[in-house]
């Protein structure tokens, strides 16, 4: 499929390449070198229009007519060439206030981001956590939770210590309250006004703005305690082999052996963790506009390696406008935002009505004894072992 | 769930927190962006 997909763009991009170099240089007499009614209906049907012929066109200071005669005083430009030299950010702009924005007064990738934005990313992120959600329904229905299978203990065995709930509890809570208004901002002007008018959304959205940038830092410090309480614990090893090839005996009898995370609570805390920090960091250039460029320098980095050429993305560019950085870290967040949101459902799925005992886990911390050898038989080995090696009240030497 | 309480405490502290001392830093958009000569207030 994947395949198939991408001769089809290979194809698609030929195509295009070759009818740009056969198509004859537009006739543009009749205007007198303005641009025609050709140009303006070509770009209206989406075709690529190249404006160079215009975006040039800016006046000739240096053959300006002397400042007595007629039109002098114009400099050399004419109105429509001074406004074109806007058009084109290459007019020589002094502002008086600061900053990498304030001379910049006609961004045209500003409509190709709030087209992306409102257009596909607000759809297929919809689809996305929609999607997901009935999938872990359908999983519920055919499924249903999964029991502890033997008999119940009575015993518990301590999983995670306060410390460790506490920073879980710090990245969860921060990022259902980042996901929600996050997604208020993105759906405000599709969904939210249509439904609840501008009173309504205004209130919602001021809220929102000011519960998602504040709200981040207790995210970010919430990702660096997890990495650090349990990156040891999530290191790959031959148990994760195993128990992916087993499918974490979701649909079989029987449980594979697993360590203190299994190979899908790893997949998860990679995800949490990689993911995290790329919103983390996108998160950050929005904070603070125009102070954190980094989209021109990855691109030039995925140009050098060859990617964007492996990924059919063709030579990506390598100089933005301030704008456009802002507005790739926008789009950059959103997405990755997305796409973690979809995982943490599954995760949240699982982690409460999915099945039975995991909850306490994160809830008191204690978890029952059977569970534990069931989900986590070689942890609970160790757990044993240590208890045995240093029993309880024993006093330490010193 | 103590440590799950603590924690959402700590978000709503560290949201004001952040909100207050984020104001002062020097990184809002007046102090950014507009000069001397711009009065905004």
């Amino acid at each position: 499929m994947l395949r198939a997909l991408i001769a089809l763009m290979l194809t698609l991009s030929f195509i295009s390449t070759a009818s740009a170099q056969d198509a004859p240089a537009p006739d543009r007499s009749a205007t007198g070198g303005a641009q025609t009614l050709e140009d303006i209906m070509a770009r209206q049907r989406g075709e690529d229009v190249d404006n160079s012929f215009r975006s040039g066109a800016t006046g000739d200071p240096d053959s300006a007519a002397g400042i007595s005669n007629q039109l002098g005083t114009l400099g050399g430009s004419s109105d429509p060439e001074l406004w074109r030299a806007l058009r084109f950010g290459s007019a020589d702009i002094t502002a008086s206030n600061n900053g990498p924005a304030a001379t910049v007064l006609v961004q045209d990738g500003g409509m190709k981001w709030l087209l992306f934005r409102e257009g596909p990313l607000a759809t297929y992120g919809g689809y996305l956590l929609i999607g997901t959600l009935v999938l872990l329904a359908a999983f519920f229905l055919i499924r249903g939770r999964i029991k502890i299978d033997g008999e119940k203990t009575g015993r518990k065995i301590t999983r995670f210590k306060a410390v460790e709930r506490f920073g879980h509890w710090l990245l969860a809570g921060s990022f259902i309250l980042l996901g929600f208004t996050g997604l208020i901002s993105l759906f405000g002007r599709k969904v939210l006004i249509p439904a609840f008018g501008h009173e309504t959304f205004a209130f919602l959205a001021t809220g929102s703005k000011w519960v998602h940038n504040n709200v981040s830092w207790a995210f970010m410090l919430g990702l660096v305690m997890i990495f650090v309480m349990w990156v040891v614990h999530n290191l790959p090893d031959r148990t994760d082999i195993n128990w992916l090839r087993k499918g974490g005996g979701i649909f079989t009898s029987g449980h594979p052996p697993a360590k203190k995370f299994n190979a899908g609570q790893k997949l998860i805390f990679w995800s949490v963790i990689l993911l995290g920090a790329s919103i983390s960091v996108t998160g950050l250039a929005l904070l603070f506009p125009f102070e954190i460029n980094m989209f021109a320098a990855t691109f030039a980095k995925l140009n050098s390696f060859g990617i964007s050429g492996v990924l059919g993305l063709g030579e990506l560019r390598e100089t933005l406008a301030p704008h456009e950085e802002m507005q790739y870290a926008q789009l950059w967040h959103a997405i990755v935002s997305f796409v973690l949101m979809a995982i943490v459902l599954a995760h949240i799925y699982i982690g409460s009505v999915g099945m039975e005992g995991a909850y306490d886990a994160m809830g008191s911390g204690e978890v029952e004894e059977q569970w534990a050898r069931e989900h986590h038989s070689l942890w609970v080995d160790e757990v044993k072992a240590n208890e045995s090696a240093s029993p309880q009240g024993a006093t330490p030497a010193e | 769930m103590k440590a799950m309480l603590v924690a959402f405490v700590a978000i709503a502290v560290i949201a004001v927190g952040s909100n207050l001392i984020l104001g002062q830093v020097g990184f809002s958009s007046e102090d950014r962006a507009a000069g001397p000569s711009v009065r905004l207030d």
